[in-house]
């Protein structure tokens, strides 16, 4: 098979720099005057001379992950957020007005509750289903593929998860197990077995759940649109737009679990290897389609697994960097800078992350040394970072401010760094919050 | 021979462990001598976890391996004979009101337990007052408290104040763990102490139980 994903491509800086000239210029957004056009296109700029690491900002970008905050800062249930759209909508409105920081977080993590009740949910437990409603969803981890199934997902993982995966998460369609298969439909006679199961009552059934699931979701979408406008109005961009995942996540995360994937590492290496190396093109074409979506660049990109204490650095050379450098790669070969958001401890991957193209991602980091980052992946690529949520929770303002004046002393140094925190904020005390963004943007501006 | 189990299960050699251990059943090896091996090796694989040589995958093979190896044994063991062994203390231990993550947690439970703790497993969402009558029922020296996520660290502050309003502050020592738990978080909560991670956990526990004392406040790990 044809090795791809290995090598920068040369259309790769031409494309970067086209779809930051389609996020600069705003287009469609409701700005409510010029000012704040200028103030928009000002804010990218900043972030893209982060990213580009050609010249350093005129100032440190300031932006937050805003994680759940908002729907607490706005006294309102999970529940509420995730099951009424205005309440999500005003909540949101509030914390960026608020706060204003350079870039905010679009509320595509707080998804609507009513199409997983649509289709019976299982991988999660969420407000009212399962934990309370002032709670956060929370994974329940179990093996949703089994460890000998390994060769159905690499033999067709479209397939795997439309007739295997899926009827295990979504209890409305588990009758997609009697999906037929596609290649095969390829001869006249070949038609009429293919169609059998699309006039059951079951699959139909199936389908008008996932019919009812998509229209709630579009009512939602609806709304989040609209508030998206409404914050890039003012002036300020969002900070991610699309998502996607490291494939040994994918398997490790909502799979395989965290038991089986480590497992798996020693009873079956080949094939899961293989089945990450399966699962690339699909994480690269799903970041570039969310990007293209949402007009932006940076395709938020989670890493759960690879972190210190999960494994050693041989078996993250082993199992986990390559298929994630080739997502890397893939993104930036269709002009996409990824954002990769290290989840935990980092320290001992720096040396193997430095191996990306320069100026082409942006390595957020949560528990991570900034010093040392910053020496060595900071030669490469923009670093962003990393204010403790266990210090937004459990300390006071002015401890907050000392932490942010080190960390933008140490790690904003000649540019190449964007302000923020080690991860979605829920759980931080308002009064910390306040006291970090506020700092932060008066320091960026000294 | 004995020294090849213990040698297949630290290098994580599955089949192999898994073959000796039943050559050495059906050679008529007293299964509880078995078992000893396997609880040698693991602390020998906790040992490497500490050293930095070995991470989360080898504690999981470890454990799977001990599993494997105390269902084949079952068989040969007579009916109380598991009950015997030696325990150095008890502990109470549950992922806090609010969070029903229980990965970290139940590799706690797997290392204290293979390290002579007695360990009682309150499972996840474990209000304050569920670990207030487990301490009065069970008696532990140790309470161990886990969560992932940030919202939840007001459970640990309020299961400790509730430890303290039911008079039993005094009567154990506890620590708290969890991926985004920090010294910060030990400080806020009142906990006596935070682990890192597993071996931490059973580092600290052993401590513990050797002193039977309140441990000094630089005594974090």
């Amino acid at each position: 098979m044809k090795e791809r994903f290995l090598e920068v491509s040369a259309e790769a800086e031409l494309k970067q720099n086209q779809r930051f000239d389609t996020w600069l210029s705003g287009e469609g957004i409701p700005f409510t005057d010029e000012n704040a056009a200028a103030a928009y296109r000002e804010r990218i700029t900043l972030i893209k001379d982060a990213i580009q690491l050609k010249k350093p900002s005129s100032r440190i970008p300031v932006c937050p992950s805003a994680g759940f905050f908002p729907v607490q800062y706005a006294g309102v249930s999970m529940y509420d957020a995730m099951y009424d759209y205005e309440v999500l909508t005003r909540a949101w409105k509030k914390y960026c007005d608020d706060f204003t920081p350079d870039a905010y977080n679009a509320p595509t993590t707080v998804v609507p509750g009513k199409p997983l009740e649509i289709l019976d949910f299982q991988l999660c437990k969420w407000p009212g289903q399962g934990v309370s409603k002032q709670q956060e969803y929370q994974y329940v981890e179990k093996e949703y593929m089994k460890a000998d199934e390994y060769q159905d997902l690499i033999d067709d993982p479209t397939g795997y998860f439309m007739s295997t995966y899926f009827p295990r998460i979504f209890g409305s369609l588990k009758p997609l197990e009697k999906m037929p298969l596609f290649p095969p439909v390829n001869e006249i006679p070949c038609i009429p077995p293919a169609l059998i199961p699309f006039g059951t009552e079951e699959i139909q059934q199936a389908f008008q759940s996932l019919m009812e699931a998509g229209q709630e979701t579009i009512r939602w979408i609806t709304a989040v649109r609209r508030l998206n406008g409404s914050i890039m109005g003012k002036g300020y961009p969002a900070f991610s737009g699309g998502f996607t995942k490291a494939p040994f996540d994918v398997i490790g995360d909502t799979l395989r679990g965290t038991t089986g994937i480590m497992l798996d590492m020693y009873r079956q290496p080949e094939e899961l290897i293989e089945a990450c190396e399966r699962l690339t093109p699909f994480m690269v074409k799903s970041g570039v389609a969310s990007c293209k979506a949402t007009g932006h660049l940076m395709p938020f990109i989670p890493l759960h697994k690879g972190a210190d204490g999960f494994m050693s650095d041989e078996q993250f050379r082993t199992f986990y960097w390559p298929t994630l450098r080739k997502l890397i790669i893939g993104l930036v070969n269709e002009g996409c800078v990824p954002q990769l958001f290290a989840e935990g401890g980092y320290n001992q991957r720096l040396e193997t992350i430095c191996d990306v193209p320069k100026g082409t991602t942006v390595w957020w980091f949560d528990l991570t040394d900034m010093e040392r980052a910053k020496k060595n992946v900071g030669q490469v690529a923009c670093i962003a970072g990393n204010v403790p949520l266990s210090l937004l929770y459990t300390a006071t303002p002015e401890k907050v401010k000392a932490y942010c004046k080190n960390l933008m002393d140490v790690a904003g140094r000649d540019g190449g760094f964007i302000f923020s925190t080690g991860a979605g904020m829920q759980g931080a005390k308002t009064e910390n919050v306040k006291a970090m963004i506020d700092f932060a943007k008066q320091y960026a501006r000294r | 021979m004995s020294d090849n189990l213990v040698d297949a299960m630290v290098h994580m050699r599955e089949q192999e462990a898994l073959s000796l251990a039943e050559k050495m059943l059906n050679d008529g090896v007293n299964p509880l001598k078995v078992l000893e091996q396997c609880r040698e090796a693991v602390e020998k694989v906790g040992k490497q976890f500490e050293l930095g040589k070995y991470f989360l995958p080898e504690l999981v093979m470890a454990g799977e391996m001990l599993k494997k190896i105390s269902k084949m044994t079952e068989p040969f063991v007579k009916q109380d004979a598991g009950q015997n062994t030696e325990r150095i203390g008890k502990v109470v231990i549950g992922s806090v009101k609010g969070d029903i993550h229980d990965i970290g947690k139940d590799i706690v439970i797997f290392m204290m337990d293979v390290n002579g703790f007695e360990v009682q497993d309150l499972g996840v969402d474990v209000p304050p007052e569920e670990f207030v009558d487990a301490i009065r029922q069970t008696q532990p020296q140790i309470v161990g408290m886990s969560a992932l996520l940030t919202t939840v660290f007001e459970s640990f502050k309020n299961t400790v104040a509730a430890i303290k309003a039911a008079g039993l502050r005094d009567d154990v020592k506890i620590m708290i763990g969890g991926g985004t738990v920090t010294d910060d978080v030990r400080k806020y909560s009142g906990a006596d102490a935070y682990g890192k991670d597993a071996v931490a956990a059973v580092n600290l526990s052993k401590k513990w139980v050797a002193k039977n004392q309140r441990p000094p406040a630089e005594l974090v790990v």
